[in-house]
């Protein structure tokens, strides 16, 4: 009997210059971070050696330049959500917001009960700081999500008791882009006299937010997700209708109305008011524009390749936010072939614990598709020529992997791989 | 993470890719790992019966480039070898070659068993295919 070659012996790469119009390498990782817009990085400058002063220098007018700076921040960021400017805190970040509305609601409210729902798809920033509050004594409901990634109403309502003082849910999700239905479900809390925080790290500039309309009590804000600086973020504190209180878990000194000590990051606060002013003139006409690229994307793909997949709802989504698994082709090994292009993967060997995203799995999606899915993030700076590059690199590598893949091969010899009695492995 | 050029080049430039007829008698086949772990690897030697020398290697792989790399890595080691001297490669001789860092040695754990799985698949033939001895009356 003989032995057939089927393919190749060398799957030669082929070199890619770059088109008209696209530099390389390209960034496509916009939930990750991304590049400060320069109107931001020109309104911080100042700050830095003219305006220097530290706000809380109430005798001078290094001090009141430095306070201006902050409170015209403060009123730009008020005005993009809805709110006022006595109920915007600043941070180092979301994850310093997000710990400090949860554990702050925890500790305040503690005699009114002890129980917090969230879901299972939050950011690490909630969900560890859930599980030190476990430790403390409290009861925390993880909450499922659907196919699509949304939590759902009835689940919520029932799981709420007479003992919860807190929901946390995220507005949009960083991986899979996925928007909660979180008006309504700030209703649901309203109506039951529950504190809601959300999480609006990635939604805030990209989806409209009035925290009034919304039923937000707790809004938890990042700059370096909407082209301002890193190391700054807000926290939205509800004073009316209902008053929301949280105890500090920073002290020394009082600022921010007690609500969090410590010599404010001017350039920084002055830099996310600029984002934040930038994205309530630019928002409406943006999100088309990033959907219109971010459908480019995904039609170019998905009319070339088949068994792709997309993760979470096309629905509602945010508008710069793909989700793909290219099934029988592993994640990293598809970052390894577009290495010009900056984009994320969902496969346990991009991560430092050698665990899949634990959001995919939250919908069901298989471990060897949360394996072969890649996040793409198309941000203000992005072109359509990009995104035509990007996808032709895709395919290409796809493809090329696919003649390596083992499983591709035996899924058109039609194996179902479901059938198949792997041998596992070492791990 | 960066990548030794060792295993940049076997990703882009991977040795030995393909199939072999796996009911052919002179072709073992090893398939080891699973697809929700992220890694499977397919190995296939042809051996020559007379001198058990390994003619011919193949592979394909779903896994990340040093997976990738340290499975193409291993068909090129195995070719010319006899059956017995494949047995003795070690993972760590792959971690080596191509300087894989602490966290990706579990890819060359993988190569070292889809070597050993497939040289058992060979063996398995071999010994399936003996003549059996039978008293037979004349």
């Amino acid at each position: 009997m003989s032995t057939e070659v089927k393919v190749p012996q060398q799957l030669p790469v082929t070199h890619h210059a770059a088109p008209q119009g696209v530099k390389l390498p390209i960034y496509m990782d916009n939930h990750a971070t991304t590049p400060m817009d320069p109107r931001v990085l020109e309104e911080m400058l100042p700050y830095f050696m003219e305006k220097f002063g530290n706000a809380a220098s109430r005798n001078h007018s290094f001090g009141w330049a430095g306070e201006e700076g902050v409170e015209t921040a403060r009123e730009r960021i008020a005005k993009l959500i809805g709110a006022t400017t006595k109920e915007i805190i600043f941070t180092s970040g979301a994850t310093e917001s997000d710990n400090l509305a949860i554990k702050g609601v925890a500790e305040m409210y503690r005699e009114k009960g002890n129980h917090i729902i969230t879901a299972v798809t939050e950011h690490k920033a909630v969900l560890d700081t859930c599980k030190r509050l476990e430790k403390y004594g409290y009861r925390v409901t993880y909450m499922p999500v659907q196919k699509d990634g949304l939590v759902d109403l009835e689940d919520l309502k029932r799981a709420m008791d007479d003992k919860t003082i807190l929901v946390t849910i995220m507005a949009a999700n960083n991986e899979i882009g996925v928007l909660q239905p979180f008006a309504e479900i700030g209703k649901l809390c309203r109506e039951r006299g529950i504190i809601f925080h959300t999480d609006a790290t990635q939604a805030v500039g990209k989806i409209p937010i009035d925290v009034n309309k919304q039923n937000i009590d707790l809004m938890s804000i990042s700059g370096h997700k909407m082209y301002g600086p890193k190391g700054v973020g807000a926290l939205y504190v509800r004073r009316k209708n209902p008053r929301v209180q949280i105890s500090a878990i920073i002290d020394g000194g009082g600022h921010e109305r007690g609500m969090r000590s410590g010599t404010l990051n001017v350039p920084g606060i002055v830099g996310l008011g600029k984002a934040c002013a930038i994205a309530s003139e630019e928002l409406s006409r943006e999100a088309v524009q990033l959907a219109s690229l971010r459908d480019r994307l995904r039609d170019r793909i998905m009319s070339r390749l088949d068994e792709t997949y997309i993760n979470g709802s096309m629905e509602h989504r945010l508008p710069g936010n793909l989700n793909i698994s290219f099934a029988y082709v592993e994640g990293e090994s598809l970052l390894m072939g577009i290495n010009d292009i900056a984009v994320s993967s969902g496969s346990a060997c991009t991560s430092a614990t050698l665990e899949p995203s634990y959001v995919l799995k939250a919908l069901g999606t298989g471990d060897d598709l949360a394996h072969s899915s890649i996040r793409f993030g198309i941000g203000r700076f992005n072109t359509a020529a990009e995104v035509d590059y990007v996808a032709d690199r895709v395919i290409e590598t796809v493809e090329r992997l696919r003649e390596l893949s083992p499983l591709y091969e035996m899924a058109k010899e039609g194996i179902n791989l479901k059938d198949v009695k792997w041998a596992g492995e070492a791990h | 993470m960066s990548y030794s050029d060792k295993v940049i080049d076997h990703y882009n430039n991977p040795r030995n890719v393909g199939s072999m007829d796996k009911s052919s008698a002179d072709v073992g086949t090893g398939l080891v790992g699973a697809p929700e772990c992220g890694d499977v690897m397919k190995l296939q030697i042809k051996v020559n019966r007379e001198t058990n020398v390994i003619e011919e290697a193949k592979f394909k792989t779903f896994g990340c480039g040093s997976a990738i790399a340290s499975s193409s890595l291993a068909t090129e080691w195995v070719k010319g070898k006899t059956v017995d001297e494949a047995l003795a490669i070690k993972n760590m001789d792959i971690v080596k070659e191509l300087s894989l860092p602490p966290v990706k040695i579990h890819c060359s754990v993988l190569a070292e068993d889809a070597i050993r799985a497939a040289i058992g698949d060979w063996k398995k033939k071999q010994e399936a295919a003996k003549p059996v001895a039978s008293a037979v009356t004349q």
